[in-house]
Formats: structure tokens, sequence, C-alpha cells
């Protein structure tokens, strides 16, 4: 973990190395300045044979010197310690970053969303505390003990000692209590989130919750768990409040021992009165810094938790690559399964997908149906190569998918996925994510052809109206055709759409399939969809039955032999009419109208990143 | 994953030193830091007096200490030196004392840890459980306008600066106070120039530490700003990394993301930078006093003008340390109190929202039938409901059966007053009726199930159940009497069993399986692995959609209400799985009022009304046949005439 965390330094090595320099630089002019003083009073004050004036000024100016020399090494660890953490941290997110963006489908699954975002933010922001507090305490604390310590010894050995048995005391008992303490801690936080877990379901299931009249229930639950908290917390903090007991006894101790040691020896003439002060000043420094290690301690392995997680991004190898040579040409549009089965998890017992045999030829319009969880998203994704089979063999163009450049072959396979996201940008921006040179002129024609266009013109901007993050001031029917205008912008080979027009009306959707067949009959088209009017007029339907097919046929063909199709189609046969998206020209300003209030906002994201791992993102 | 928790969201980079971050404004900054107080005051307000004086006891305590060093040197040491056979019972005597002081000190500063822990946590666990209760009375509308994120951050940031305000910053401050006075007074009693001259430093400590300061908060603006504007890219690529894939747009969003990364990291640079030099900045000039101190103390002892020995020069110079520390201090506290302030504001103004009006006095009570037919009320559970309505007008109390009745008399409702979404809404339901809305997104459906449980109140017209306006009906007793099964399934954590019998708490496992094959959900239930016992995690996310539905089925089966709403409760369900469910509703629905909402047309044929609504109005109503003949909207949708359109 060091190692992945360290590479990350790259540039801010020099910075890295001087701030502990500049620390340890602080320290030891800091550290002088008690020796200085003591030289002020018993050779200058206090000297043998009467005051010395000029002593006292001179050890003055010197001291003067030492704290500025202290300040010019102490504004230095400051900036290079400023420097190397925020570059740390900068380079610690781009090297993320740059990881994610290599990470295939199911490099994405394994993480989910929110859980990438986390890491990203948070677990670096506090990578970049504990990576400045490391370079400017870690070597500060322990090098002001030592020195502290040997300037005790170099005064009077003697009473030296009693400083070295007090640390090795005081150490010894910090040390059980800070991990003690952690142990207490560590059962705590789980808790603590836990008990926001519940906070935050209460906030997203409101409307359960008064409905159900559970409030006294919720409460009741909520005050338990809280209560729970401060019974663990209690217990944990009650080790920790030992700390500043046994701190100050040990103090204490020091200096009446100190003090009495010190006396003996003054009045035997063994040790000067400005030696014993310095001495008092010395024993403070070393066991606050004693404090301060333990302190860095507990934050440090606080921290371990994000470098953890941080550690789990960057080492993560995209399960996908590009083959040696690969064929960068996608020939037409024929798409073979030959005997493919998959699973999203190696050891899965039962496959998604098992057994798959299909033959499409260029050009075809093929519509999948199936029920929830049959495995129809899972199917199409494989042609594309957002997932490797785990057993079989693919052919796109005639090639298998694994031979292509992913990056080809992807620009020629275009997806309209089934959770659709737009980026915040115009419209025209949004578009051009299909092809980056894309003139107007094409992305109107896309439009058109995806039907958006109609609505894109009675918008404000038209083509350069702003799409709000995440897509949230077009309604889902826009944003479903908004995203097949996109897909068309690559002029695919393939053309495969999951789900995309659920939210559009029926009438819309009929427009969008005819114009399919009109304006771009050479490409092949994979439409999944729920509706059986989605899919009756493709040339051929593959059924879909827990991850196997079930029926493929046309839909007379279907009807006639394929009781799953037949059943589907019965049951919406009348009353395919469909009233939702209708309306969705003029979308509501206000989002909260039939809108389980923030359904579209906050909280989503996870979900959507969630579910992808489970394989269902079915229907 | 199911180890990803909800981020703890730190307090901007700077951590520890966060503290020097922007300073937020507040209005009343007074008045809420006496709120604060006045809120642990009422439940702990004994043991803050205890820690007070304890806090007290250790200032003077250590105070005591730093001033035996006078003795010790002047009284002690000095008479001894040069003495032939120094006694030294004298200074045991003197050293006994201090040892006292000092385990008194020791003492004070135990119990005052001690006592904090259970005020901090105490408090903490007061304010949530508080927090918790007010959130929980509040209306569907603030929910509705309050992103669900920042009610979170008051949980968790609000209320983590607050514990910080009450466990360190509030005993420190007192503690720096005190320790400021105390020190002070000792200085002036030692020496007056001396202290004159620190605190001359002081001052120029202060001005510096202004300077860089402002300095530095500059920065961090900056700093939060890009902060922010980088969160935004991460959390919109991150979401819409698929696409990104999917179209091979890696190259640009790396670029868009370095951009932002480096406009970070300069901006933080800047501000940490500032925000590191303080430190060794006024710890030099800590030492800066300390020496001017030194050399001037050196001079008046030598020169002998004020009269200084050299052990009031060596307690001065320890002083000076001790009074240059708690000075530093404050001005830390400082910032953070303001910060935690922030926050407490954020946590009064949640408690303090209105919490949701209930002016109702009606209450639904078990009931039992008299012999002729009158019904009266019952302490057990009879299984018959009825409502207790009391009549100001001539002091009677009458009892109506539950039935489940409703009626909208020409209601209105908008949620705000500006703009009506809901226009003249008239409609009659019995028992056993089935009602179903259909209409386009925005049309108002949900908005009109919303109503007859009072989620939203209206503006105009009544709604009556059974005969009773429900604005006379106590809220809880009117949602009591329906049963809801939302568009978006909430499930709570905790097992299959537990999310079902939330509808009737004190359903038995029995009931609970009842309820489930009555939802179809019970099949799928038994194939989990540990069947009613899976733990559901995080909204159920380790369910399907479908699935999940089917369970808010079962939640609201078991609750048996007179009056069900069903709002989109089948709409993840594919139609193969729903036709199976359809059966399980039906018998569901037998002999209640239900309002279905739906928008596959297939399953409100059979309902006894259905009303078609568009823009807030109802537009058509009747049988599914009587539509039909109308050949009105819905007549088009439902045969699909509108594709020739």
């Amino acid at each position: 973990m060091l190692k992945t965390l360290g590479a990350q330094i790259k540039e801010f090595k020099t910075a890295s190395i001087l701030t502990p320099i500049c620390m340890i630089g602080e320290v030891i002019m800091e550290m002088l300045i008690p020796l200085l003083m003591a030289s002020i009073i018993d050779d200058g004050i206090n000297a043998e044979n009467g005051a010395n004036m000029n002593h006292v000024y001179l050890i003055g100016v010197l001291m003067l010197l030492t704290a500025l020399i202290s300040l010019a090494f102490g504004i230095g660890g400051g900036v290079f310690g400023a420097k190397a953490s925020t570059g740390f941290a900068r380079n610690l997110r781009k090297a993320m970053y740059e990881n994610i963006q290599t990470f295939s489908f199911s490099n994405i699954d394994k993480f989910s969303t929110s859980g990438l975002v986390t890491r990203l933010t948070t677990d670096v922001t506090n990578m970049q505390n504990a990576y400045q507090m490391i370079l400017r305490m870690c070597m500060r604390a322990p090098f002001s003990l030592i020195i502290a310590m040997a300037m005790s010894f170099w005064i009077s050995p003697r009473l030296a000692s009693v400083y070295l048995v007090a640390v090795v005391i005081l150490g010894g008992v910090l040390g059980l209590i800070v991990s003690q303490a952690m142990k207490h801690f560590s059962q705590a936080f789980p808790k603590y989130d836990d008990l926001n877990e519940s906070v935050q379901e209460n906030v997203s299931a409101i409307r359960v919750v008064k409905a159900y009249v559970r409030e006294d229930y919720e409460n009741t639950k909520f005050k338990k768990a809280s209560g729970n908290i401060y019974k663990i917390f209690c217990k944990a903090e009650g080790i920790v409040a030992w700390n500043s007991p046994v701190m100050s006894i040990t103090v204490y101790a020091c200096i009446i021992l100190i003090s009495w040691l010190g006396a003996h020896m003054i009045v035997q003439d063994e040790l000067e009165i400005g030696k014993l002060m310095s001495l008092l000043t010395y024993c403070m420094n070393i066991l606050m810094n004693l404090m301060m290690l333990s302190m860095i301690f507990v934050m440090i392995t606080m921290s371990m938790a994000s470098a953890r997680r941080i550690c789990e991004v960057l080492n993560e190898t995209p399960d996908l690559s590009n083959p040696a040579k690969p064929v960068t040409e996608v020939r037409d549009g024929s798409i073979r399964f030959d005997n493919v089965s998959f699973s999203y998890k190696k050891d899965a017992d039962t496959p998604v997908l098992k057994n798959i045999n299909l033959d499409i030829k260029s050009g075809e319009t093929i519509g999948i149906i199936g029920g929830t969880g049959s495995a129809k998203s899972s199917l199409v994704n494989l042609v594309s190569r957002l997932y490797d089979v785990t057993d079989g063999r693919l052919l796109v163009g005639g090639v298998d998918v694994r031979d292509y450049d992913m990056e080809a072959l992807r620009n020629q396979v275009s997806v309209v996925l089934q959770n659709n996201v737009l980026f915040s940008g115009t419209i025209l921006e949004n578009l051009r994510w299909g092809d980056r040179e894309a003139t107007e002129e094409e992305c109107r024609k896309a439009c058109i052809l995806a039907c958006a266009d109609e609505f894109i013109q009675r918008m404000p901007d038209g083509y350069n109206t702003f799409i709000e993050q995440g897509g949230t001031n077009v309604s889902g029917g826009q944003k479903q055709r908004l995203c097949i205008a996109r897909a068309l912008l690559k002029k695919p080979r393939i053309l495969i759409l999951d789900d995309s027009t659920s939210a559009v009306d029926t009438a819309t959707d009929a427009k969008i399939r005819k114009a399919f067949a009109q304006e771009i009959p050479g490409t092949t088209k994979l439409i999944i969809a729920q509706r059986v009017s989605s899919v009756e007029h493709a040339d051929r339907i593959i059924v879909m039955h827990e991850g196997q097919i079930d029926g493929f046929g046309t839909h007379e063909e279907l009807l006639a032999g394929n009781e799953i199709y037949r059943e589907v189609y019965e049951s919406q046969m009348s009353g395919s009419g469909d009233f939702d998206e209708n309306h969705d020209d003029n979308k509501i300003s206000d989002g909260n109208n039939d809108n389980q209030g923030g359904r579209d906002g906050h909280g989503n994201n996870a979900d959507d990143g969630g579910k992808g791992s489970h394989g269902k993102g079915g229907m | 994953m199911a180890e990803e928790r909800a981020p703890k969201v730190n307090h901007g980079p700077g951590g520890p030193r966060g503290a020097r971050g922007p300073r937020p404004k507040i209005d009343h900054p007074g008045r809420l830091l006496k709120r604060v107080l006045g809120y642990t005051f009422k439940d702990y307000g004994v043991r803050w007096v205890i820690v007070f004086i304890c806090i007290v006891t250790t200032v003077f305590s250590s105070l005591q200490g730093t001033l035996f060093m006078r003795t010790l040197i002047d009284d002690y040491i000095k008479p001894m030196l040069g003495q032939q056979n120094p006694d030294f019972s004298p200074l045991a005597g003197a050293i006994a004392r201090v040892a006292c002081f000092y385990l008194l000190g020791v003492i004070a500063s135990f119990v005052q840890s001690r006592i904090m822990i259970y005020v901090t946590q105490g408090t903490m666990r007061n304010l949530r459980n508080d927090l918790f209760e007010s959130m929980e009375k509040l209306p569907i509308k603030y929910f509705d306008t309050h992103a669900h994120g920042d009610i979170m951050s008051i949980y968790t940031n609000d209320i983590d600066t607050m514990r910080q305000l009450i466990s360190q910053s509030l005993p420190q401050l007192f503690n720096s106070m005190i320790m400021v006075v105390s020190v002070l007074v000792s200085m002036l009693v030692l020496d007056v120039p001396l202290t004159l001259v620190t605190l001359l430093m002081v001052a120029v400590m202060i001005i510096a530490a202004k300077k860089i300061g402002s300095q530095s908060s500059r920065f961090f603006l900056a700093q939060q700003q890009a902060l922010g504007k980088l969160n935004g890219c991460i959390e919109e690529t991150m979401t819409g990394q698929k696409v990104v894939k999917v179209f091979c747009h890696e190259e640009e969003s790396l670029q868009q993301f370095n951009e932002l990364n480096d406009q970070l990291c300069g901006s933080s640079y800047a501000a940490n930078k500032f925000a590191n030099i303080m430190g060794p900045v006024n710890a030099q000039l800590g030492n800066l006093s300390y020496v001017v101190c030194a050399v001037a103390g050196g001079i008046l002892a030598i020169s002998g003008i004020s009269g200084l020995t050299l052990g009031e020069l060596a307690s001065f110079l320890t002083l000076n340390r001790s009074f240059i520390m708690p000075i530093n201090q404050i001005s830390m506290q400082f910032n953070s109190i303001i910060m935690a302030l922030a926050g407490a504001d954020r946590i009064f103004k949640m408690m303090d929202e209105t919490p949701e009006i209930d002016e109702g006095y009606v209450e639904l009570v078990n009931a039992k039938r008299q012999a002729d037919g009158a019904l009266t009320e019952s302490a057990e559970r009879t299984g018959l409901w009825a409502w207790k309505h009391y009549h100001k007008a001539d002091n009677t109390t009458t009892y109506k059966e539950l039935q489940g009745d409703v009626v909208f008399d020409h209601v209105d409702f908008g949620y705000t007053d500006e703009k009506m979404i809901l226009h003249d809404i008239e409609l009659f339901a019995k028992p056993g009726q089935k009602i179903a809305f259909v209409g386009a997104t925005g049309a108002g459906k949900t908005t009109i199930t919303n109503l007859i449980n009072r989620f939203y109140t209206i503006q105009d017209g009544k709604i009556r159940y059974d005969g009773i306006n429900i604005n006379k009906i106590k809220k809880d007793d009117l949602r009591r009497s329906l049963g809801i099964v939302l568009q978006d399934t909430h499930l709570f954590t905790g097992t299959v069993m537990e999310n079902i019998r939330y509808g009737k708490l004190d359903a038995t496992d029995e009931d609970v399986v009842k309820a489930a094959k009555l939802a179809n959900a019970d099949g799928f239930i038994r194939r989990l692995p540990d069947g009613y016992n899976t733990m559901l995690h995080g909204d159920g996310a380790n369910l399907s959609q479908g699935q999940r539905q089917l369970l808010a089925i079962a939640r609201a089966a078991i609750a048996d209400p007179p009056v069900l709403i069903l709002d989109e409760a089948t709409s993840s369900i594919d139609t193969r799985t729903e036709k199976l469910v359809q059966k399980g509703m039906d018998a569901l629905m037998k002999g209640r009022t239900n309002f279905v909402i739906a928008h596959r047309l297939s399953t409100v044929r059979n309902s006894d009304c259905i009303i078609v609504l568009e823009q807030g109005r109802i537009i058509e109503r009747g049988t599914h046949d009587q539509l039909i003949e109308q050949k009105g909207k819905y007549y088009q949708l439902y045969t699909g005439n509108a594709m020739a359109q």
C-alpha cells in the first residue's frame, strides 16, 4: 500500500524531503533557546563574579538570531509541506481518475458510483491532511523529543535520567490508552455510520413513515440507536480521558523530582539555577511531544481506511484489454453468438447467460423481449464488449470482439444504455459526444431521426440550450431521444437500444422506428423493449427467459409457437396505449408534481451504480 | 458495495487547521451561542458547573507550580547556597505543599475530562434525538424543498462541529480565559515593566495573526470554490462513467478533470501555505517575546531598578510562555466557535421548522356494536373501528363506523398559493370500488392521492372521509386508515419480515407470510438466502425494483386498511409477473375503497370509475366501456389511435 501511494509523490519528492528537513531545523533552533536562556542567567545575571551585562546582550542577540532562523525554517516547512501535500493530493486524484477511465464495466460495477466519488473527494482530502501531518509532525515530534532529551542529558545526566524513566512510563501508558481506545473507536464508527444511514433512510422514505404513521416507532428506533452510540462512545472516550491526568501526573512528578534533586545539586554546586530552569522547560517539551506522537498515531490509523480505499482504485486493473494486433475496421453489422455463456462474477454458480447461439445478419432489425432479470441487457452488452464472454465466442462483422481495438469496436457498435446520462453542457455539446467533428447540420439530422428536433426547436436557445447536470431540465422522454440522437451521430454499423424509448410515448416511438427503417437501413438494430408494440415490426424477435433464448423468429412465428411471447402479447394487446410522457414536451416547471420528491435528484446515483453489480439491469 | 458508507464529510482540506477557513456569516452569533449553552445547560447544568470548578482548579494548581519556581529559587535555594550543612526540611515541606496542589490539579483534570465525556456525548444524543423527532414531525413539503444531502449534512457535519464546540472549544476557551487573566495578574504582581513588554509583544502577535489570517481565508475561499467545481465534475463523470466508456470519451473527460484538478491544487497550496506559516510565526513571536523579556529582565535584575529577583525572573519567563499559549488558543478557538455556530444555526433552524399542523380532533377508536346497533368505544381490539366525533356545539360525542367512503368536493390545490396544480376536482368513492387515475406525467394523479392522506393541505374545497371533513380528523388516525403503495418503493434496513411487518407492528409471522403470499412475494422471498430473515440494506439494494414493489404491496396488505392507494405499484414488474400479482391485488382490493394510478391501461380496465386527468383537471370520467364509447382522450390512447396522428 505504501508503495502504491508513494509512487504518486512524483515531482513533489523534493518538497517532501525538504519539509521534514526544515521541521528538524526549526526544532533544533527552538531547542537551543532554553539553553541560551540558562546562559543568560548563569553567566550573565547570576554570574559568580558579578553580573555581566555584556553577556546578557550577546546571548540576547544570539537568541534573537536563533528565533529568526527557526522562523525561516518554520516558514520553509510550512510552504514545502503545503506544496508537497497538495501536490500529492493532486497526483492521487489524477492517478485514480486516469485509472478509472481505463475501467471496464465490470470494474465500474465493483465500485459503486458513490464509492468512487467518495474516494476521489473525501478520501483524497483525508490523505492530503495525513500526508501533511506526516511530513511536518512525524519528524518534528520525535526529533524534538530526542533533542530535548539529549540537551537534558548534556546539562545533567543524573536529572535527565528522571525524564527517561518518565518518558518510558508515559509512553507505555499512552500506548496502552491509544490501543485500547482505538479498539473501541473502531467498533463505534460503524455504529455511527449505521445511525446516519438510518437518518438517510428516514429522509428518503419519509412518505412511507408518515403514511404508516410510524413516526413514534422510528423515534424509538432512532433513540435506541443514538443511545447505543452514546454508550459506546462514552466507553471509548472514557479510556481517552485517562490521557490528561496521566500526562499531568507525569509532568508534575517530574517537576517535583527535578526541583528537589536540582535544589540539592545547586546547593552542592553541581548545577546552576539557569540550567535548572532550562531543564524544566525541556521537561514540558519532551512530554508534550510524546503526547503529540500518540495523537499522530491515532490520526494516521484513522486515515488508513482512506488510504486502503484509494489503493483499491489505484491497484484495480481493468479486466478488458486491447489485443496485441487489434483489428480496427468493423466490416459489417453482422453478429454471431457462438455458444456464449456469461456471468458477472467468475465464481457464480449459475451463469447469467447460458449457451446462446444467434446469427444476426447485417442490417437486420432485431427486437428483444423478456421479463425482468431475463438477461436482455447482459446479452446486448456483450456485443460492444462492455463485458467479456465467459465461454464461447461472439463475432461482430465476422471477427471475434476480443480481436478488435476496443475504441474502434465501440465506435461502430453504438449503445444507448438503459441508465441514460446527459452531461452539463449545451445540447450540441452533448450530441457531439457521438462525433467530435459533427457539424450542426449533422447533429440536426440525427435529432430529426430520433424525433428530438421537434422539441429542441421549441426550446428558447434551441441547440444551444444548456443541459443541467444529470439532465434535470429535460423530461425522461426528451432525455432518451437526445441519447438516441447522440448514439446515431456515431454512424454505427450496429445500433443497440436498451429499453431506450420506455419514456417516449407510443406514437413517437413508432415514428422513431419508422425513421430508422427508412434512413439507416444498413445498420443492424437491436432493440430491447417492454412493449410488444416496440418490437413487433422488427425483422425477428428474440424472447429471453432466465438467461436463455426461449424463442427467435418473426412476430407471427412467435405468436404461433412461443408461449411466453403470446402471454406478453396478450397481456398488452389491448390497452397498449400509454399515458406517460404523452405530454413530455411541456415538462412542468415545478418538478415536484407527481414526482415523489427528489426522485430524480439525489440518492439515485448510488442506486444506479448498485444495480449493475447485481446484474439486474433488467426492465 | 455493501461496505460503502455515507461519506463522512470533511471540513475542507486543512484538517485540524481547517478552522482557519473562511468564516461563515451568522446573524446573531451571541444569541446563537446563548441558545447552544442553554441547550446543554438544561440537562447538564450541574455537571457544567463542576467542570468549570475543575477548570479553575486546574489552572490555579498549574499556576502554583509556576510560581513555585520563585519560592524554590529565592526562598530555598539561594539562602542555602554557601551554607555548610544546609537544612532541606523546609524545602521538603514546601515541595509537599506544591505536590498537594498538583494532586488537586490532577484530580480536577481527571474529573473534568470524565464529566465532559458524558456532557458532550449526552448533549449529542439529546441533540440527535430532538433533531430526529422534530424532523419526523415536519410536513412532506419540507422534504420536497430541501435537498436530502443538506438534511444529512446537518446530522453528520453540523452535529460534529457542535461536538467539537462543546467538548473542546468551550472548555478550552474558558480555560484559556482564566489562564490569561490569572497569569496576567501573577505577572503584574511579579513585575510591572516586564508585563508591559509582554503585552506589547502580544499585540504584535495578534496583528501578525490577523494579517496572515485574512490572506489565508481569501485563499481558502478560492480553494472551497475550486473544490466545489472539481467535486461537481467528479460526481458527474462518475455517474456517467459507463456512457463515457461507450462513447470512448475518456480523453476529453480526463482533460477537463486535469484542468480543474490543477486549479484546486494551486488554490489549495496557497491556502495551506498561509495556514501553515501561521504556526511558526506565532511560535517564533512567542520566542521573541521570551527573549526580549529575558534580556529586559536580565537588565532589571542586574540593575536592581524594580527589585526583580532571580527567582521572580525565572517564574516570569515561565509565565510569559503560559500567557502566550492561551492567547493563541483563544484566537484559534474563536474561529472554530464561529464555524460551529454556523452548524448550530442550521441545527436549530431545522428544529424550529414549523411541524405538520394537525388541528384534527376526530379520533379513530375500537368500537363495539351494542344490541340496538349503536356503536360504543371499546378498550380492546375488536376489529371494528369507528370515528369518535366530538361536537362542540351541543357537547355530544357520536361514533361513526369506519367504512372508507371518500368524497372530493370542488378541490383546488397548489404547492404554492400562486400556482394551482389541481382545479375543481370532484369525485366519489364508495367502499368496494376501484377508482383509477390515468393521465400524462404531471397531470396531477399522485397529487390527488397525496391530498387524501393530507401530505399536503388543499387550498379550496373539501375532502370528506366517511362524511367527515378530513381536516377534522387527526392526521395519524386518518393515515392509519389508509394503505399506500408509493410510486418509489422505500424499504428499511432490517429483515424482509420486519419490512413487511412495518405495515402492522403486532403482526405475527404467519400474518406476514400470508400478506406476502397475497402480494405474490412469498415465492421470491423463499428463494432469498435466508428467506424471510434475509437482511435488506440500503433501501433494499440487493433486490430488483420489481421485488421491492412486491414487498411494498405486502406491507400495505398486512396493514389491512379500508382505503387502499396504489400509485404505480406494479410499474416495475414485467407484464407477465404483473398478471400473477394482479390476482393478489384483486383479492387485496376486495371490500376496500381503492385508488389506483397506473400507466398501463390494461391494469385499470376493470375499474368502477376511470378518471382521466389533464393538467390538473378531470377531462373524462366513467367506466372503461363508457369512456371507449365517448371516443375521447382515453379512447385514443387505449386503442392506440394516437399513433395515427
